[in-house]
């Protein structure tokens, strides 16, 4: 469940008292609707499902989670393997 | 897509899998809730690729699939109304009810409309003002927000022409009722990452407490899935049991409060009955009362309908982590996505339709 | 026989049935529904318990995409097809586009030159002779570009009620050069599976303006004559097996159709897949599969592994083969299935599409 996908946002506008906008998925551009995250800015990243922008998506988080992924042989490779406890 | 794509590279997919790997020292068995996570891991072939000692369980987290069959017959029945305009997620309408789908009524000149989102439903509904316009509102907590505004859209604007027929269901108590079971094996579950990204995370330190089971939030894609996986197996290896978040770019902890706002103004909690696993108490959404007036089983009067599940599925045991779907004797043969018995074989997010699909090869060459 | 196809056929009690062969049963459903119009399952079911049983062994013979027949001295390719496209006009043509080409295409596929079209309409009461004197400008621009002529037609109206704007029907002669056996049957282990480029273009397009789904792409359809490209495939000389045009069903309807009709496997390497990243990112959106979302000016090409080189690099110095790849290999192994080896290293089976292809939200 859940099809939900990261998109940018292009615009927002008022519709009939719902606050509204266009998101840009990487050339894909599709209506979306805004009022779940009221203080939206443009060029800021969202979570679409069904047409709704449900939670942003923290740009600094997913770069770092990446980083993580990158770092993870290195770790064991210098410390023969990773501390319990530590999450990379 | 930007923050999408980049979390399937299979360089760092090997990398977690080595991790994966090089941590696991006995038997696991853990679920993954969400369904699009159990497709997700069977179309890229992540069951595969890890250690035979970590078994994934699918869960029920397939709103298709668990939606009762009372409620399917009565959309059915409501689709049929010459006056109605049906509209529906796509993956609605392969769902069997007791003898037809909504595709059948379709064929007999019901109008059902696939839509995109709920505000279409409402669009149509404004467009049409001489039809009535229902929406199929299914889903778990992800798609409630989107079901509640376009209800609470229409109270505002007075489209009285348009109702809801709800059937959400709500993921903690189906946890708690899979962990309850004599039968259950699961020791741990990879939550899902979008009902968390509406929800938030606080209901399930408790549930990990109670039942001592590591609880890790998970998104679906293949590095968010193997990740989930792993930070799993280091908490059992370890003997922990806690709550973690391993998709922290699209959830926090405290969800979504504009979205959890209007879920709490629109919906009252019900006892719910989920298809093929029976009834869970207070794990269901229903239109709260100043909203019943938007309430489509109240606005149409579909009583009579003799309800009828197909003797030979056993989309329950497969929901709840029981069999896999290919233990099940009808399986491949008179069950089929062609030819569905069950709704677990009709989404694609059903366990029994991704083995299926994406598994015959192995079914095959076992056999 | 089914329960359901007995009463349907009820009314037409003085017709013989006992000698009609099912060997499976046709879904529980008395009448047509959506999904046997999507390339995929039903409609190949359909096909195969309702009509071939009808019409009798000359048309089982042959369910590639167009018959092969002789008349004289000469092998004629014959074929047919019917568009029903709706929205009318999308991004990169319309149905008139898809009508000559789509047939076009089809003789292509056994190899042969087109030569002659016809073309029947069914229009609907109400519908906008501006849009309909558009669409008949792209048929005939369609078919001046491709080489073809359009030499006899009809059209016939139906009432508001019955029909949803513009149907067209067109078939198509085409002449086979000689020692070209091109079928879907030839299909050996060993082969090189080629497609011409890109995938799931058209099916994008389209679904880009259909009501309730609208979204903004620069994708526009690839609808395109293919005989060029396949008359400089021939050219080479390379012993060309099998080539296929995946329209509705997509990648995926096709090379199941061929694993079947040949009894061979086919391995993809999913890496390998020339998917552009506007068709993954609206297929992402919607939740659709791309390997199941119709093209329309791509072939597909099963060739002896000595020519694939050859064949390959053919393609690419035509403008309509830029993009082709090599993508996969008939096997022995699983024959009639399709396996494709993930991204990340595990396998996945490519099935054949039920029926329509729907959006999802899980």
């Amino acid at each position: 469940m859940c099809l939900a996908v990261p998109g940018r946002v292009l615009s927002t506008a008022e519709v009939d008292g719902t606050l509204m906008g266009d998101v840009d998925f990487g050339g894909v551009r599709k209506e979306v609707c805004f009022q779940y995250i009221p203080d939206v800015g443009i060029g800021e990243y969202v979570i679409v499902h069904v047409g709704f922008a449900i939670q942003r998506l923290d740009e600094h988080s997913a770069r770092e989670t990446l980083a993580n992924f990158e770092r993870l042989g290195i770790l064991e490779q210098e410390f023969g393997s990773i501390p319990e406890g530590v999450n990379p | 897509m930007k923050y999408l794509d980049e979390f399937s590279d299979p360089d760092l997919a090997q990398r977690l899998l080595d991790q994966i790997h090089a941590a696991t020292s006995r038997r696991w068995a853990m679920m993954e809730v969400c369904g699009g996570q159990t497709h997700s891991i069977i179309r890229h072939g992540i069951d595969q690729l890890l250690p035979d000692a970590v078994e994934m369980i699918h869960g029920p987290g397939c709103p298709v699939c668990v939606t009762p069959l009372e409620i399917i017959d009565r959309a059915l029945a409501i689709a049929a109304r010459p006056e109605v305009i049906f509209c529906s997620f796509g993956d609605m309408l392969r769902v069997p009810g007791s003898s037809q789908d909504l595709f059948a009524v379709k064929s007999a000149g019901g109008d059902v409309r696939v839509v995109y989102s709920p505000l279409d439903a409402l669009k149509l509904a404004r467009q049409n003002p001489d039809r009535e316009v229902v929406f199929f509102g299914i889903g778990f907590e992800t798609t409630a927000p989107a079901n509640a505004m376009a209800v609470h859209q229409a109270k505002q604007l007075g489209v009285s022409n348009f109702s809801l027929l709800v059937s959400h269901v709500l993921v903690p108590p189906a946890m708690a009722a899979i962990m309850e079971s004599p039968t259950c094996r699961v020791q741990a579950f990879l939550a899902a990452g979008h009902v968390c990204s509406v929800m938030g995370t606080a209901e399930y330190p408790p549930l990990a407490a109670k039942y001592r089971v590591p609880i890790v939030v998970t998104g679906f894609e293949p590095l968010d899935i193997l990740e989930g996986i792993r930070r799993t197996v280091i908490q059992l290896e370890a003997g922990r049991h806690e709550m973690e978040n391993a998709y922290p770019r699209a959830v926090r902890a405290e969800g979504n409060p504009a979205a959890m706002e209007m879920l709490r103004d629109v919906f009252e909690v019900t006892d719910r009955t989920w298809r093929g696993i029976g009834m869970i108490p207070q794990s269901g959404w229903r239109l709260a009362p100043k909203y019943r007036a938007f309430d489509a089983e109240q606005r149409f009067d579909v009583a009579g309908i003799r309800t009828a599940e197909s003797a030979l599925c056993r989309s329950g045991e497969v929901l709840q982590g029981l069999i896999k779907p290919h233990e099940c004797a009808a399986f491949g043969k008179q069950c089929t996505p062609r030819n569905p018995l069950g709704a677990t074989m009709v989404s694609s997010e059903g366990a029994c339709a991704a083995y299926h699909t994406y598994r015959r090869l192995e079914l095959v060459d076992a056999t | 026989m089914t329960d359901a196809l007995t009463d349907a056929l009820q009314p037409y009690g003085d017709l013989d049935f006992e000698s009609w062969v099912c060997p499976a049963p046709l879904r529980e459903t008395p009448s047509v529904v959506m999904g046997h119009g999507g390339g995929g399952v039903m409609s190949g079911e359909l096909v195969e318990h309702l009509f071939l049983p009808a019409f009798g062994a000359a048309a089982a013979a042959e369910l590639g995409d167009s018959a092969v027949l002789r008349l004289g001295g000469l092998r004629l390719a014959f074929s047919t097809d019917s568009f029903v496209v709706k929205p009318m006009v999308f991004p990169g043509g319309s149905i008139g586009d898809l009508a000559v080409n789509g047939t076009v295409n089809d003789l292509a596929m056994s190899g042969a030159v087109p030569m002659f079209l016809s073309t029947a309409f069914i229009l609907q009461e109400g519908t906008d002779l501006g849009e309909l004197a558009r669409i008949a400008q792209d048929m005939g621009a369609a078919a001046a570009a491709a080489g073809v002529q359009l030499v006899t037609g009809d059209t016939k109206v139906v009432d508001t009620a019955s029909g949803d704007g513009v149907y067209i029907n067109t078939s198509g002669i085409g002449l086979i050069p000689d020692g070209v056996d091109i079928n879907p049957r030839r299909a050996r282990p060993g082969d090189a599976v080629l497609i011409s480029g890109d995938i799931g273009v058209h099916g994008v397009a389209v679904m880009s303006c259909r009501e309730g789904l609208e979204f903004g792409t620069a994708v526009a359809s690839d609808t395109a004559a293919l005989h060029g490209l396949v008359a400089d495939m021939i050219a080479t000389g390379a012993d060309l097996h099998v080539l296929r045009d995946p329209t509705r069903g997509g990648v995926a309807a096709s090379l199941n159709e061929i694993a079947r009709a040949a009894g061979v496997g086919i391995d993809l390497v999913e890496r390998q897949l020339p998917i552009p990243a506007s068709v993954q990112d609206a297929c992402s959106l919607l939740g659709l599969d791309p390997l199941q979302v119709a093209n329309e000016g791509k072939l597909i090409a099963f060739v002896p592994p000595e020519s694939a080189d050859q064949v390959l690099a053919t393609l690419q110095a035509h403008p309509l083969g830029q993009g082709a790849r090599r993508i996969g290999t008939c096997v022995e192994e699983h024959p009639g299935m399709v396996v494709a080896r993930t991204a990340l290293g595990g396998t996945r089976v490519v099935g054949m599409p039920i029926g329509e292809q729907l959006p999802r939200i899980c």
